[in-house]
């Protein structure tokens, strides 16, 4: 069943388009995820499902029924914000149980309610702290805690973990999805970070200047982005223009490998980095401009004798050192030809 | 689904107008145009030739003239008084700081017939310069500029102050860092974060000065006269209505463009400004230059303020056969001046008590549901309304009052038999005052914090409850101190509204003041004194409130 | 505190609840102001200006007598007073009005403010004193004068005699000693005023105070200045140092130095120059539109009668109308009698006063 459907959503700041005939599906129990660049639309897009915002045109459909004319605190939402926007003259306790008491919850029953939420974010015992002394993370865990404590049909996430060092979003992400999967929350969440956005989400909804760009399971995305800016967005730099005769598409790289059965004609063609090859049999002469660390493998910056430069993802141990004259070729399951 | 949430939101601005609008339509739009309406017109015919024949006549423009150019003077000679002031307030620590902060704003709220007698002692014949270096400046233009400075320092210190002492002072030192010299740090980074708050300072100052009325008849002597104390004359002496209500429009008119050229200045420098606990940005005098500055200011502040102060209370302890309390100990009588009161003039404490609180109560109210309404969008409109709830600062208290009486006289809007038409014409007073210090507060609320709250499920009223009222706590509390002390010592509009026989404390010192006598000139004095203690110690009260609750934002008094 | 607490709140729900609320509360507000309009049989309004005072027993005494209450409604100055009566003739503020004088009385009576009622206990009052005797419009309560007042201190220590009359003001041997009110926004100046007109005439008063200008006048706005700050007889004026000896005040301001004195001195420190007084008379009258005109008649029978008119010499230092009224000891022992006071017709002094306080003006003020 689907519990978030949104028709046609126009939003316009100053005649500027923000959302432009935006559809959108989110099923119940699905988690969602709206990846973009800042200035997508990816805000508005959440402040109008809850209401904070409205729509020139377009519809929002909450369980089936259209939220026209229905005030924000009617919606049975839950949002929680970019810097959480915690109640500073509150406690830990009065934060969480806000919602509750908006509901008109009885005092043992939201009790209760706050100790069990504060259990399964990791902040037992914490219900009496004040929330000016909390640390960044525990801000977080209460925001989310207040956020789900009235049991919302729909959570939305703005930037759910924006604010965080590195070491604890990725440990984070992880509990948040394990977290919604085990409760069957419906998450609607927004982020401009793919690793965010994969690590959590049953589908990627990729966002460029107010138009869904592409949707797809997080490896569909990744592994088929379907337009130049998703590549690129992604983080994808080897991409090329060319012109495809049979198996081949001929660029300035010289002649790239195209799965069978691409149209023949102009297109532009992206190489993945793991898709160049450097091998000494390699038809395109480049030299190694940079080398960055990635963990586990080293992407090379090359610089070929003509056309843009582009990036080879190599083995630690096999990495040439900057300055090094190499040969690449490439491999045709890591080429995609884009429209 | 756009149409309708649009129009609820206007409705929800609008109920929260509602009232204010209804209030100030009905106390003060709807007088104000009854009396210059009966002014105006003649036989059902607008005599409209009258603004011209009052416009171009050579006295009115000389009082015009003076009016405008005194106003000026005053403003320019209190900023330049009191901004080393607001500083030293903000910025330093020293022992009896709240005290004298509560000190300096008592002249902000004691009746200009006491003040001014007070002020007397200070410049005239006889007085503390004229004994030291025989400078006298009694019945000079000196007298009135000084004597404004002595009433709105205050106003200044508590305007710009408040917000100085919240300013993060490690923008200032970023500039430091970055090669400014001091002065020119404080030129770039501070100054333009306070123009807001300067700006607003002046506005009131030059807005009470220009509508100055006792100050100007007491200490100017005979020769001087301003739009206000024209308007008096002209209504209740002269009852020449036409001549009035031109000078009544005049008023309004530049009332109208002084508020427009404030919120111009306030709008282009409206920034978002970080603002810090004020305990953390003020610290002990260091170095020779801000322990010269500390003892200039609190020269001055002592000079100007308190010394006036003093002289009240010392006539009032003044006794005969030097019993010190002997004044006192008659007010409590309803004997006293041999039966000038049918009351004791102490129940006249109760009286004020008792009004003032009724009018903070229905400030509290307009003001508060104004502030509320004016939070939620800053359009044109909202300007305006901002705009209209000043006008009553500058209207003359004589227009207000027989406003009043002309057109609250049938049922069912017949006051004038009743005790609530002086607590509503003082709130009309007060509800500048609190929409004031609320707004600059309301709108330092996050409204994503508003928001959140919607998100979870609180409705526009409970969000308000919820979040705002909490956070504006502290706001409040100013809010209703100001309102309250104003209420105090409000005269003008007291004695010029007909009401029911009890006396408010203003009242009651100057109709002690208006009988010949030893113990009645005393009684005067030590009820002023009795004034100028209730004054204080709301005053005090509100310092610990500022202490104790701790909220962001800060406050335009 | 209850009753504070319980206005408060009656005035916010009041604001809240809009006008019914208003017009119902205006009249259960209030205990110390009577009962309001309410009961407009049992009680009657008497408007007045600011310095209207009679003692509570005297004012029970009139209840107890007639059954009617009386609720008093002030505003301003004795002008203003008079003005507002005038500008709310269409719905009047009370019944009976209280205050209006000799200087402003022909424009209440132009504008028809008053309903005719002949007093009873008006045979009591010399006919002098009765300026609208054939129409009965406004009945006269009581009279004051105005005069230069001296310290006696300073003429004695001086060796001077104390100045008696207008022409002795202008005599060299009193320069820069007298203080005075400004004609335009003080009644006591507009009287003292009047006073040198009615003496010199319309001719000669300008020469008269273009002299007493030469002659150092002094003119300050108010009579609080005057009085308490720049004369020296008074006990305010001595302790804020006043340096001048003469002042235009009241006969009966003598009197009042002496109050509440204790031992009572032998004589006032201060002194009345008899030949510069001129009489203000006040009156009251039934408004027309009087809701209670019954009991409004009975409170004018009432301010005439001797209970009222032997209260109202320590009340409001006016001398009272009756010439049956006891005069307390202090105004016989201290107040000086006032043979021949300058007087002047209602009509011209409503004719010329806008006139005369603008030629006074430019004359002095400049």
């Amino acid at each position: 069943m689907t519990m978030l459907r949104l028709e046609d959503l126009t939003v316009r700041f100053g005649g500027q388009a923000v959302l432009d005939a935006v559809d959108l599906a989110v099923g119940e129990g699905e988690i969602v995820c709206v990846l973009g660049p800042s200035g997508s639309g990816k805000s508005t897009l959440l402040r109008v499902v809850a209401g904070l915002q409205r729509a020139e045109a377009g519809r929002v459909l909450l369980g089936g029924r259209d939220q026209d004319g229905v005030p924000t605190h009617r919606r049975e939402v839950g949002l929680m914000f970019q810097d959480h926007q915690l109640f500073p003259q509150r406690d830990v306790a009065g934060n969480v149980a806000f919602g509750l008491r908006m509901r008109g919850a009885g005092r043992a029953e939201t009790a209760a309610r706050v100790a069990e939420l504060l259990d399964l974010v990791g902040l037992p015992g914490a219900g009496a702290r004040p929330v000016r002394e909390l640390s960044g993370g525990e801000q977080q865990r209460v925001a989310l805690a207040r956020a789900l404590a009235p049991g919302p049909r729909l959570l939305m996430l703005d930037e759910p973990l924006g604010q965080l060092d590195r070491s604890l979003r990725e440990r984070l992400v992880v509990e948040l999805r394990t977290l919604f999967r085990r409760l069957g929350t419906t998450v609607l969440a927004v982020t401009h970070d793919q690793g965010e956005a994969f690590a959590l989400a049953d589908r990627v909804v990729v966002m460029g200047e107010g138009r869904i760009a592409q949707a797809g399971t997080p490896l569909e995305v990744w592994r088929r982005p379907a337009s130049e800016f998703v590549a690129r967005f992604l983080g994808f730099e080897n991409v090329v223009a060319a012109t495809v005769r049979g198996a081949v598409a001929e660029t300035v790289w010289g002649p790239v490998p195209v799965p069978s059965g691409t149209a023949e004609g102009a297109c532009r063609v992206l190489v993945r980095p793991g898709g160049v090859r450097i091998a000494p049999d390699g038809h395109l002469a480049c030299v190694v401009a940079g080398r960055t660390f990635r963990g586990d493998h080293v992407v090379v910056r090359l610089r070929p004798e003509g056309g843009p430069e582009l990036d080879a993802a190599c083995a630690l141990a096999v990495a040439p050192e900057v300055g090094a004259s190499v040969r690449v070729g490439f491999a045709a399951e890591d080429v995609v030809v884009l429209p | 689904m756009t149409t309708p949430t649009r129009r609820r939101s206007a409705a929800v601005r609008l109920g929260l107008m509602a009232l204010p609008l209804a209030f100030f339509a009905l106390f003060f739009a709807y007088p104000v145009a009854a009396i210059t309406g009966r002014g105006l017109k003649e036989d059902g015919q607008w005599q409209l030739g009258r603004v011209g024949d009052v416009l171009t006549d050579p006295a009115i423009g000389h009082v015009l003239w003076f009016t405008t150019w005194q106003a000026a003077a005053s403003t320019a000679l209190t900023l330049l008084v009191a901004l080393p002031g607001a500083y030293v307030f903000a910025r330093l620590d020293f022992p009896g700081k709240g005290v004298l902060r509560a000190v300096v704003t008592v002249p902000f709220v004691l009746p200009t017939v006491v003040a001014g007698s007070a002020f007397l002692a200070l410049l005239g014949r006889g007085g503390l310069l004229d004994q030291l270096w025989g400078v006298r400046l009694d019945t000079t233009v000196w007298a009135i500029l000084l004597a404004h400075v002595f009433f709105n320092y205050a106003v200044v210190v508590r305007t710009v102050g408040g917000l100085w002492a919240q300013l993060d002072p490690r923008q200032e030192e970023a500039a430091r860092v970055l090669g400014a010299s001091r002065l020119r740090a404080w030129r770039t980074v501070t100054l333009p974060a306070l123009t807001p708050a300067v700006a607003s300072a002046a506005l009131m100052v030059f807005l009470f000065t220009f509508t100055s009325f006792g100050v100007v008849q007491i200490l100017g002597g005979p020769r001087y006269a301003t739009l206000e104390v024209e308007i008096y004359q002209q209504t209740a002496q002269l009852l020449d209505l036409p001549t009035a209500a031109v000078l009544t429009l005049v008023q309004f008119a530049a009332v109208g463009v002084l508020l427009a050229v404030h919120a111009r200045t306030v709008r282009r420098s409206e920034a978002t400004l970080r603002l810090v606990d004020p305990a953390h940005t003020a610290h002990r005098p260091r170095g020779a230059a801000q322990w010269a500055l500390l003892c200039g200011v609190l020269g001055t502040a002592l000079l100007l303020v308190v010394v006036p102060l003093a002289v009240l209370v010392q006539r009032s302890l003044d006794g005969p056969g030097g019993d010190a309390l002997a004044f006192y100990r008659a007010l409590g009588s309803a004997e006293s001046g041999g039966g000038t009161f049918t009351v004791a003039p102490l129940e006249a404490v109760g009286n004020s008590l008792e009004y003032a609180l009724a009018a903070t109560a229905v400030a509290l109210l307009v003001g508060g549901l104004a502030a509320a309404a004016l939070t939620r969008r800053a359009g044109r409109l909202a300007r305006g309304f901002d705009a209209l709830l000043m006008l009553p600062l500058g209207t003359s208290a004589v227009t207000v009052g027989f406003g009043f009486l002309i057109a609250l006289d049938e049922p069912p809007l017949d006051l004038r038999s009743s005790w609530l038409l002086v607590p509503l014409a003082q709130a009309l007073v007060g509800v500048p005052f609190v929409v004031r210090t609320m707004l600059p507060v309301l709108r330092a609320v996050d409204a994503r914090l508003r928001e959140a709250a919607a998100v979870l499920g609180a409705s526009p009223l409970r969000v308000w409850r919820e979040v705002d009222l909490p956070l504006v706590g502290r706001a409040v509390a100013v809010a209703a101190g100001f309102a309250f002390a104003v209420s105090l010592g409000e005269f003008g509009a007291t004695v010029f509204i007909a009401r029911p026989d009890s006396p408010t404390l203003p009242v009651a010192v100057a109709r002690l003041l208006a009988r010949p006598g030893e113990s009645t000139y005393g009684q005067a004095m030590a009820l002023s004194t009795v004034l100028m203690l209730v004054c204080a110690a709301a005053l005090l009260v509100l310092e610990r409130v500022r202490v104790r609750v701790r909220t962001d934002g800060g406050s335009e008094w | 505190m209850n009753t504070t607490l319980r206005r408060a709140v009656v005035a916010t729900a009041a604001v809240a609840l809009g006008l019914p609320a208003l017009a119902a509360c205006g009249g259960s507000g209030d205990s110390a102001a009577g009962s309001g309009s309410g009961d407009g049989d049992k009680t009657v309004r008497l408007v007045s200006h600011d310095s209207f005072v009679a003692s509570k027993d005297v004012l029970d005494e009139f209840t107890k007598e007639t059954g009617y209450k009386v609720q008093v409604i002030k505003g301003g100055d004795a002008g203003a007073a008079v003005n507002q009566a005038i500008l709310s003739k269409s719905h009047p503020q009370g019944d009976v009005f209280f205050g209006v004088d000799n200087t402003l009385l022909s424009r209440a009576l132009d504008k028809d403010l008053f309903t005719p009622y002949e007093a009873k206990g008006l045979d009591r009052v010399p006919a002098r004193l009765q300026l609208d005797a054939g129409k009965h419009r406004v009945t006269p309560v009581d009279f004051g004068d105005i005069c230069v007042n001296y310290d006696r201190a300073y003429f004695a220590d001086k060796k001077l005699d104390p100045p008696r009359t207008f022409a002795d003001l202008v005599k060299p041997e009193y320069k820069d000693l007298l203080v005075t009110e400004n004609a335009k926004t003080s009644s006591p100046g507009l009287a003292f005023q009047l006073g040198t007109i009615a003496a010199y005439g319309d001719d000669t008063w300008q020469d008269y105070w273009k002299q007493l200008k030469d002659n150092g006048v002094e003119v300050v706005d108010g009579w609080e200045q005057a009085y308490n700050s720049r004369f020296s007889g008074s006990a305010a004026g001595r302790k804020a140092g006043g340096d001048k000896p003469l002042v235009v005040s009241y006969a009966s301001s003598p009197p009042a130095e002496v109050m509440g004195v204790t031992p009572a001195p032998a004589e006032a420190p201060t002194g009345v120059a008899t030949g510069t007084c001129f009489r203000q008379i006040e009156f009251t009258g039934l408004l027309k539109g009087a809701k209670n005109t019954k009991g409004g008649q009975a409170l004018i029978d009432f301010l005439l009668g001797k209970r009222f008119q032997e209260d109202m010499p320590l009340q409001m230092f006016v001398n009272p109308a009756a010439q049956d009224a006891r005069l307390p000891e202090l105004f016989t022992k201290y107040g000086a009698a006032i043979p021949e006071p300058g007087t002047m017709d209602p009509q011209r002094i409503a004719e010329h006063r806008d006139e005369w306080i603008k030629k006074w003006s430019s004359l002095v003020l400049k």
